[in-house]
């Protein structure tokens, strides 16, 4: 194929193994994984007509982090930090920095990322073109918020700097934006002062949804970061009980990191068979159990309390070959307690659900993105193992509750939301100023 | 952590195996001259080190298979003050087909693999011998332990370089400096992209950076990274012609 007269080679290969977080799309991808920033401009080239998408450490459970109509760029190999001022907390890197790698280096200077989602092995790029939130929303907003600046790679206009003051439009479109409006090739992020690397962490164990609204409305006001746990296996009386997390960051200057060494892995896909309605009862109901004996305030690094699942390395993997969807909402404020009731009741009684669902409340700050996800209201996020017509139909009819109270869907989390789910999740998402040489298989799905 | 700076000259610096130790050598506050072709790339892997710790981090430009090594090292010596640590992490893998086919293409192979390589580490040697310590790490290959019809060539370069790392060491034991080839096996770089089927044998080029800074302060003259090649390469440098000849390797 290649004869020595022949310009460099493709840049592009192609790959089977590379899939999002759910591992239930599979095919062959065309990758590219640049190792320095001016490789980036000469791939539109190699990729001839087809479009391109910048990818992360696909975290993403569905196919937003995929491209098999066209071709990705890897981006894990842009990842150097390009200035951190440790007395201001302004930190700038390569899109590719993941957070895990940006924690070692800020951590022990007293700083902090001013949110953060649930893992740790996520890229700068991806949690910007995410607008990622975590357990601080209703008091520091989505991370947008916080993003001072970045540069823009454009099939049209070339290189960039976008801040909210140089071009708000592409700002907001790309806050959120799903990596589709330009190669986010470094990101400008405020971070925030932390007195140590530990939280007092208050566990309370709550019997149903209503104990649950009370606990929210009373932590938001004093506590910084909250989140609830629920056991999606109970039904009736006990719909929605779980077990409430709230805590507060602890100054006493001990700047212990993380270690991303000690790893579990799952090395192999499980069975099939493993996760069912008995298993997965079985968890919850020990979960319920050794966390109410644990109830009270304790002091937990970081790691533990903010990202409990990195623990174990490739935990998707517990799904088996047909792997999982996540199903990620958010209900506004004014409908959230009848319609998260209700839709707790259907995925109890369907008895799909499996051991990771959570609810959090979302605090009023705005979210500066066009197709930001973080809004007023409530988000519940639960995983199912996919098995096809079953958990499509049971997602189809929780699509209807989300309709009904004027919610809207996660496309990070999201493999297969209608394209009226949609466009009644993001009503501006015409406003999107895509770059016409990037897509990506939700792209296709949803928009076009 | 030592409480003067090493310094560090590392050529090759934008490989990847070269920014992962890099990385681990300005975590502990070095001071790194790094050497490639691309001043613009220099910057960028610069500007990251001294974020992650480095007390002084300089590119420099230039093709290290054509420069002159004596006299360009001892620009760069002059810049760190000394030398604790020579870094040669440079190297093209070629193609086999293409360069038994086209004479000028091996010989660029081993202009660019040995024979320039050759010149930079008698260059650092003859400054740890003068000083009398220091530590010459050269990145190998488990190709050069022996030839097969895959990668002979590029085996052939990383052998001759081998002998060559192998003769600096045994001159500079007496006097306390050191020299160290280190062989990796399957690295998951760029230079191996092309390579989709990954198995176990695979490392990334974070364990075999730990390999490197250990081999900076102890052990040699031939260290296999990661560790399980040593019992893998003993069994296939010493495995009978009439099976190796059966192999596909």
């Amino acid at each position: 194929m290649t004869t020595k007269a022949a310009s460099a080679p493709s840049p592009f290969i192609e790959r089977s193994d590379v899939v999002s977080w759910g591992r239930v799309s599979r095919g062959v991808q065309r990758v590219a994984r640049p190792g320095f920033r001016d490789e980036l401009s000469g791939l539109p080239s190699h990729a001839g007509d087809e479009s391109l998408l910048a990818i992360g450490l696909r975290r993403s459970y569905g196919d937003s982090c995929l491209n098999r109509a066209g071709a990705v760029v890897d981006m894990s190999g842009l990842d150097r930090f390009i200035a951190f001022d440790a007395a201001t907390g302004v930190l700038r890197a390569e899109a590719g920095a993941s957070l895990s790698e940006i924690l070692r280096l800020v951590v022990p200077k007293g700083w902090f990322p001013p949110t953060t989602p649930g893992t740790r092995f996520v890229t700068l790029g991806g949690v910007v073109a995410n607008d990622v939130h975590g357990k601080n929303h209703h008091g520091a907003g989505s991370i947008g918020r916080h993003v001072r600046a970045f540069g823009l790679l454009r099939s049209d206009r070339g290189a960039l700097t976008v801040t909210p003051e140089s071009d708000p439009a592409l700002f907001a479109s790309t806050i959120g934006g799903l990596g589709l409006t330009g190669v986010i090739e470094w990101v400008e992020l405020q971070l925030v002062k932390i007195g140590g690397a530990h939280l007092d962490v208050e566990i309370v164990p709550y019997d149903n949804l209503d104990a649950f609204w009370s606990l929210a409305d009373e932590s938001a006001r004093s506590f910084e970061h909250t989140v609830a746990w629920i056991d999606c296996t109970a039904g009736g009386a006990g719909t929605g009980r779980g077990i409430f997390s709230r805590a507060n960051w602890i100054d006493d200057g001990a700047y212990d990191l993380h270690d991303d060494k000690s790893w579990k892995r799952i090395p192999l896909e499980a069975p099939g068979f493993a996760l069912n309605r008995f298993t997965v009862g079985a968890f919850n109901k020990l979960y319920h159990r050794v966390n109410s004996a644990k109830a009270g305030t304790n002091r937990q690094h970081y790691a533990p309390f903010f990202y409990p699942l990195d623990a174990v390395h490739d935990w998707n993997r517990l799904y088996g070959r047909r792997g999982m969807l996540q199903y990620q909402c958010v209900i506004p404020r004014e409908n959230q307690r009848d319609a998260i009731a209700e839709m707790l009741r259907v995925i109890a009684a369907s008895g799909q659900a499996s051991f990771l669902a959570v609810l959090k409340t979302f605090g009023d700050l705005p979210s500066p993105g066009v197709l930001s996800f973080p809004r007023p209201g409530a988000t519940l996020a639960l995983d199912f193992p996919f098995r096809g017509e079953t958990t499509l139909n049971l997602l189809a009819r929780l699509d209807a509750m989300v309709r009904e109270a004027n919610g809207a869907l996660y496309p990070a989390k999201d493999g297969r939301m209608s394209r009226e789910m949609f466009r009644r999740s993001f009503p501006r998402w015409e406003q999107l100023l895509k770059d016409p040489a990037l897509n990506s298989d939700f792209w296709t799905r949803v928009a076009q | 952590m030592n409480i003067e700076s090493e310094r560090i000259v590392i050529l090759g610096a934008g490989s990847a195996i070269a920014r992962a130790t890099a990385r681990l050598w300005a975590a502990r506050g070095a001071r790194l001259v790094l050497v490639g072709r691309d001043q613009d790339r220099l910057n960028a892997v610069a500007a990251d080190l001294v974020a992650r710790g480095a007390a002084q981090a300089d590119g420099v430009a230039l093709d290290c298979a054509s420069a002159d090594a004596a006299a360009e090292l001892a620009k760069m010596v002059e810049m760190l003050g000394g030398l604790d640590i020579l870094l040669l992490a440079y190297g093209v893998l070629g193609d086999q087909t293409e360069l038994e086919r086209d004479p000028s293409a091996a010989a660029t192979l081993i202009q660019t693999n040995f024979t320039s390589a050759a010149a930079w580490c008698l260059a650092a040697a003859a400054i740890f011998e003068k000083q009398r310590a220091g530590a010459l790490l050269v990145i190998g290959s488990v190709a050069g332990d022996r030839g097969r019809r895959s990668n002979f060539i590029y085996g052939a370069t990383k052998g001759g370089l081998a002998r060559v790392v192998e003769g600096i060491a045994h001159r500079l034991a007496p006097l306390g400096a050191r020299a160290v080839l280190i062989k990796p096996g399957f690295v998951d770089t760029p230079m191996t992209a092309s390579i989709t089927k990954k198995g176990l044998l695979w490392a990334t080029p974070e364990q075999v950076a730990e390999v490197i800074e250990a081999a900076a302060e102890r052990g040699g003259p031939v260290v296999y990274a990661p560790k399980f090649w040593l019992p893998i390469m003993l069994i296939i440098r010493h495995m009978p012609t009439f099976v190796f000849n059966k192999l596909n390797l």
